[in-house]
């Protein structure tokens, strides 16, 4: 039943190689609409590399990358968000200097329809779309718990709820597929679980989840699908509890 | 309308109505021209607080744009008639049009090479005035340039000049916090914060860094304008690099962080070296002493001191 959600993001034979390190060789995969798809890996495995790719931060050196009909491989990074393939980083990259709801707010980018003039001089239809935007960051706020938060500066947050807020600022887009980079990296067992609940919450939206974690109770909890990658390449790929089994994977993860 | 820009809209509109009183009190033309001179800082380190602060560029050039707007209008009144409105009007469509261009071939680079390509832009104009003697008068200056009227009223006096220039700053900052209040002041705050997470959240950040940075050439090139027909006398000297230098550190001076940060800077160093004027040959040692005390424990301009003192988040 799975396979017949159709392809939402498609990344066929991505080769990087960095000044003599291949980073990716040849990477094939499909996430499907409203699919939790895990891509984990030793350190190293190319996964970040990935994510910098598809998202357009980093340039392949090989390969072509599918969002929905639009081929990715020649748009910048901006032009694949306001697509909306949204992302989040490993180092969070919260904006310092704004609030925890100018933050989200600034999720909503893509989504404005007025331009320079009309805010500058404020007519109606900035304001409409300016207290729209507000409210739709203050409900997301307030599904992640963060609704109190909202008026802080967003660098003031310890480290767990950062995270929270940059999952909330890619929502606010209203994306169809999003990346999440290693989004469990320094929480703690309580926020992780948390964490899970939220991605499951999203993947009821319809949302399409590549969930690159180190966190590998995390990821066979939630994921439908497993990517597993060692040194720039797919070694294995099925549901999680064939991956766990799968000797190629234990042998990437503990040697031989 | 979000917290931050009431607040602003009722400190905007204190400072209108002490504006609006201060001629009552003091009728000195001396410190009228001062002020007045304030307000064309304050309004072209609006634009330049938008480009440092906001799309976080620097431009050590817009001496240079102040001398487009300046030269541009100027010349054009004398030597073909056309009203000064609308001469600051083609000045300022010229302006945007060269600092346009120079925004969208410059900024696809990546990093600061904004800062050199003003810097070469202001040398450029500045020789272009002192040598194009026949055109711009060369260094002894452009006398005899018409004031801006309305109906019978030419704003001539220190005072006329004083309810024309200060409304038109006050305008500006209005409709500029409008900007800063918006999603194109947030994409700029996000840009100036974090490219690489601004672009990924459909952030255009050429399209924005190239914004902010026609926007405070435009604002340069009005405050050039009502330079020329209020003093009536323009010349090179003005435009050269220091004053582009001056109103970068004014920006800084008052904080980068915000648009009150450029009120408090050009609205206290411009007038600081007229005051000091009384210590005579240790004026510039107890001026550039202020700046870097300021700087090196405030970097955040008085702007930021004011918001730690009062626990003000920025606008």
């Amino acid at each position: 039943m799975a396979e017949k959600r159709p392809k939402i993001l498609k990344v066929e034979n991505l080769s990087k190689n960095f000044g003599g390190v291949q980073a990716l060789r040849g990477v094939s995969l499909n996430l499907r609409a409203g699919e939790i798809l895990g891509l984990i890996g030793p350190n190293g495995a190319g996964k970040t590399t990935l994510i910098n790719i598809v998202s357009g931060v980093v340039r392949e050196d090989a390969g072509t990358i599918f969002f929905e009909e639009h081929l990715l491989n020649e748009l910048s990074p901006w032009q694949r968000a306001a697509l909306g393939l949204a992302r989040t980083f490993q180092h969070i990259q919260i904006f310092a200097g704004l609030t925890v709801l100018e933050n989200v707010m600034c999720g909503a980018h893509r989504l404005r329809k007025t331009g320079f003039w009309e805010t500058f001089l404020r007519l109606p239809r900035a304001v409409a779309e300016e207290d729209e935007c507000r409210r739709q960051a203050l409900s997301i706020l307030s599904e992640l718990g963060l609704a109190d938060k909202a008026n802080l500066p967003a660098e003031n947050l310890p480290y767990g709820e950062q995270k929270k807020v940059v999952i909330a600022r890619a929502l606010a887009s209203r994306p169809r597929a999003i990346l999440l980079d290693e989004p469990a990296g320094g929480l703690n067992e309580k926020e992780t679980e948390e964490l899970g609940e939220i991605i499951l919450r999203l993947r009821e939206k319809g949302l399409a989840i590549l969930l690159v974690e180190h966190d590998l109770n995390l990821v066979m909890r939630i994921c439908e699908r497993v990517v597993v990658l060692n040194q720039g390449e797919v070694i294995a790929e099925g549901p999680p509890c064939e991956i766990q089994n799968d000797p190629r994977v234990l042998e990437a993860y503990l040697g031989k | 309308m979000s917290s931050g820009l009431k607040r602003d809209r009722r400190i905007l509109a204190g400072l209108a109505t002490a504006i609006g009183m201060i001629p009552f009190l003091i009728n000195n033309p001396y410190y009228l021209t001062v002020l007045n001179l304030s307000a064309l800082n304050i309004l072209t380190v609006c634009g330049l607080t938008l480009l440092i602060g906001y799309a976080g560029q620097i431009s050590l050039g817009h001496a240079g744009f102040w001398a487009l707007g300046a030269y541009g209008s100027a010349l054009l009144s004398l030597k073909t008639g056309l009203n000064p409105w609308l001469t600051t009007a083609l000045a300022l469509g010229f302006t945007l049009a060269v600092s346009a261009g120079m925004g969208f071939t410059v900024l696809r680079l990546k990093g600061n090479y904004l800062v050199m390509a003003t810097l070469a832009f202001n040398l450029a104009v500045y020789f272009f005035l002192v040598e194009a003697e026949e055109l711009t008068g060369g260094p002894p200056g452009l006398p005899g340039i018409p004031p801006y009227t309305l109906g019978s009223l030419a704003f001539v006096t220190d005072l006329a000049a004083y309810y024309l220039i200060w409304p038109v700053v006050l305008i500006t900052l209005f409709l500029t916090f409008n900007l800063v209040h918006s999603g194109e002041g947030r994409a700029l705050r996000a840009l100036a914060s974090g490219e690489i997470a601004a672009a990924c959240l459909g952030i255009n950040p050429r399209r924005y860094k190239v914004l902010a940075f026609v926007l405070s050439a435009a604002y340069a090139s009005l405050a050039g304008s009502l330079y020329a027909h209020y003093f009536s006398f323009i010349s090179p000297k003005t435009f050269d690099i220091f004053f582009s230098v001056e109103l970068v550190a004014m920006c800084l001076f008052g904080g980068k962080g915000s648009l009150w940060g450029a009120v408090l800077g050009a609205g206290l160093l411009t007038p600081l070296p007229h005051f000091l004027s009384i210590f005579d040959e240790y004026r510039d040692l107890i001026y550039g002493g202020l700046l870097m005390g300021v700087l090196i424990f405030f970097p955040d301009g008085l702007s930021g001191l004011m918001r730690k003192l009062y626990g003000r988040k920025a606008p």
